[in-house]
């Protein structure tokens, strides 16, 4: 009977997601999704990813990152170098795939000496980092230094930036249901404690590193194709901040939230497009209000739920209260 | 047989010599005691056998299942794979997670599946995280916490979260566990519980015991042997009644009265 309802539930969560999937690509194709709307769900969807995969470094692993736009850039300069080469939807797949791999590679490889360092020093090592990265694709002849890419085509499509949207939250969020996620969330709990049971604590703060420097190639990989263009200084340390403010808004250890302040954040900023010169001040002072008011995220570390929904619709509609 | 040999054990923090050359050995199946004065090197000596402190002379070597390793220089996670489970004395207990998950992060190494299957929640995943939840829920029954297992470590009472801490280490399998304190703060009734308790885990898991206590009472009855340090150095050994006579024990807990028990 419980099983049954869980598979209900399940299926409903797939049913959502196509839902979701067929209206969007229903309004894009009777043109009531305009090319700037386009841009704004483009840059939602690869937002999304940067910060769930984010958040399971530092909001889920404890580990306090800086540097997830130098495993960004790697991805969109890896896609979009062989994209200007065999500009096919083959040349596409193969870019995002390579650059993914190799921001994992280097999240692994700069994970193993860096993460066992702690908090602040961690923060400044995962800066210098995302820097150096930086400083390779401004000198490299093959990235065409601060002039950067351009002429990208692009690849990158609704189905494309909903596939691996979704694909990176279902799979992290099976992940961190796993014995493996519990590990490490235990090394955020209490990394001595975590270690005395058992916790191989420095593996699975690589693991966390090289599963979000992946995700996080491939959301470089999707903004690479589809935004035509590519310079070193989109991936600076400013696009890291942006990330973390992401999932500090939405809660640390909260997917859902991430994905909802990500959604929010787009919005807001879309909104004051209509006010240039004020549009920096008001998004500050929004941030600023809103951390007063929920200093732990929109989300602290819950998730939103079905129950959570029908809970609150409970409350809003006290005639039904007696009916339990 | 001995299951752990001390040979020689010291550890300075700059100046301060906390454990200085100690020697001892455990049989496999005992209940001993380490006590001594507040500040005598009892909690040192603990994280030097789990592998949290590097000893800066002196080896520990632990005999299980037919092998004999060198503790030290090994990382913790490694020495509790190889059979020492540990409580701390200032509860560590994963706070914000439930008394289950406490639990079934203990069990973490064990489990039979990948990064993949964790992913995917392929068969395997489902096989395998079916047994960690009745393997844990099993536990926590034995240790009087099936009704707690939904709610966060932190909500435990006091009490509670000392039995968290013991389940949690019995999680890790261990064949040499250690008892930091595990009557700190109760009262005599959940002290008397307690101390049932300890035996009883003894018997049902096939552990050998090293307990650290101040409850005098419960140390004398429980422990077959007792070690006793005293600003780093090991003072005394013997049974509870060996001890008891010891001046030096006398003295060093200088107007503590031993003897009451
Ligand atoms: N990490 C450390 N750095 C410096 N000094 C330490 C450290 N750990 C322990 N000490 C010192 O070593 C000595 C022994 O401490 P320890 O915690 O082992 O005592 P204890 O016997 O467990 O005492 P208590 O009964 O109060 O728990 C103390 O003087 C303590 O200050
Ligand atoms: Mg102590």
């Amino acid at each position: 009977m419980v099983k049954g309802l869980k598979e209900l539930l399940s299926l409903r969560k797939w049913f959502l997601l196509l839902f979701t999937f067929v209206i969007v690509q229903f309004l894009v194709q009777i043109n009531v999704i305009n090319d700037y709307l386009q841009a704004t769900i483009a840059t939602i969807c690869i937002n999304i990813i940067l910060a769930v995969s984010l958040n399971l470094i530092t909001g889920f692993t404890g580990q306090f990152s800086l540097g997830h736009a130098g495993f960004m850039s790697i991805g969109a300069y890896t896609c979009a170098i062989i994209l200007l080469r065999v500009p096919s939807t083959g040349g596409f797949l193969a870019g995002l795939l390579s650059g993914a791999v190799l921001a994992a590679l280097v999240g692994f490889l700069v994970g193993l000496p860096t993460l066992r360092l702690r908090g602040d020093y961690l923060a400044i090592a995962t800066l210098g980092m995302s820097e150096i990265i930086r400083i390779i694709f401004l000198n490299l002849e093959i990235t065409n230094g601060a002039a950067g890419l351009s002429g990208i085509p692009r690849f990158t499509n609704w189905f494309y930036l909903f596939v691996f949207m979704a694909g990176t939250i279902l799979l992290i969020s099976n992940f961190l249901r796993s014995s493996h996620g519990r590990a490490c969330i235990s090394v955020r709990e209490d990394e001595i404690a975590a270690e005395a049971m058992g916790i191989n604590a420095t593996r699975y703060k690589v693991t966390a590193f090289t599963i979000g420097a992946f995700c996080a190639g491939i959301a470089g990989a999707l903004y690479a194709g589809y935004f035509y263009f590519l310079k070193p200084s989109t991936f600076g340390f400013l696009k890291s901040i942006d990330i973390l403010v992401i999932v500090v808004l939405g809660g640390m250890g909260s997917l859902s939230g991430s994905v909802l302040a990500a959604i929010l954040l787009a919005l807001i900023s879309t909104f004051l497009q209509d006010f240039p010169d004020l549009r920096m001040v008001l998004y500050s002072l929004m941030l600023i209000i809103i951390m007063i008011f929920r200093p732990q995220g929109l989300m602290g570390s819950k998730e939103l739920s079905l129950k959570m929904l029908t809970g609150l619709g409970r409350n809003l509609l006290p005639s039904r209260k007696g009916g339990e | 047989m001995a299951i752990l040999n001390i040979n020689k054990l010291t550890k300075s923090f700059g100046g301060l010599t906390a454990v200085s050359n100690v020697t001892m050995e455990l049989r496999e199946g005992e209940l001993v005691g380490l006590i001594g004065p507040n500040g005598a090197g009892k909690t040192t000596v603990f994280n030097l056998l789990s592998g949290l402190y590097v000893p800066s002379s002196g080896e520990i070597l632990l005999n299980t299942g037919g092998k004999t390793i060198a503790v030290q220089g090994k990382n913790p996670h490694v020495i509790c794979k190889s059979g020492i489970g540990r409580t701390f004395q200032n509860i560590r207990l994963f706070r914000d997670l439930t008394v289950m998950d406490n639990v079934r992060i203990a069990m973490h190494h064990n489990v039979k599946y990948g990064l993949l299957s964790g992913f995917l929640h392929l068969p395997s995943y489902r096989r395998e995280e079916g047994r960690l939840k009745e393997e844990s829920m099993e536990l926590l029954e034995l240790m009087d916490l099936g009704d707690k297992a939904g709610e966060l470590a932190k909500n435990l009472p006091y009490g509670e979260q000392r039995h968290l801490e013991i389940a949690r280490a019995l999680a890790t399998k261990p064949d040499l566990l250690l008892l930091d304190e595990p009557a700190a703060g109760m009262n005599p009734a959940e002290t008397t519980q307690l101390t049932k308790l300890i035996q009883w885990i003894r018997e049902r898991f096939r552990l050998t015991i090293l307990l650290i206590e101040h409850d005098m009472s419960l140390v004398m009855r429980i422990c077959e042997r007792i070690y006793v340090l005293d600003h780093g150095m090991l003072i005394a050994e013997g049974t509870p009644e060996e001890i008891r006579a010891n001046k030096r024990v006398i003295e060093a807990y200088l107007g503590e009265d031993v003897t009451d028990a």
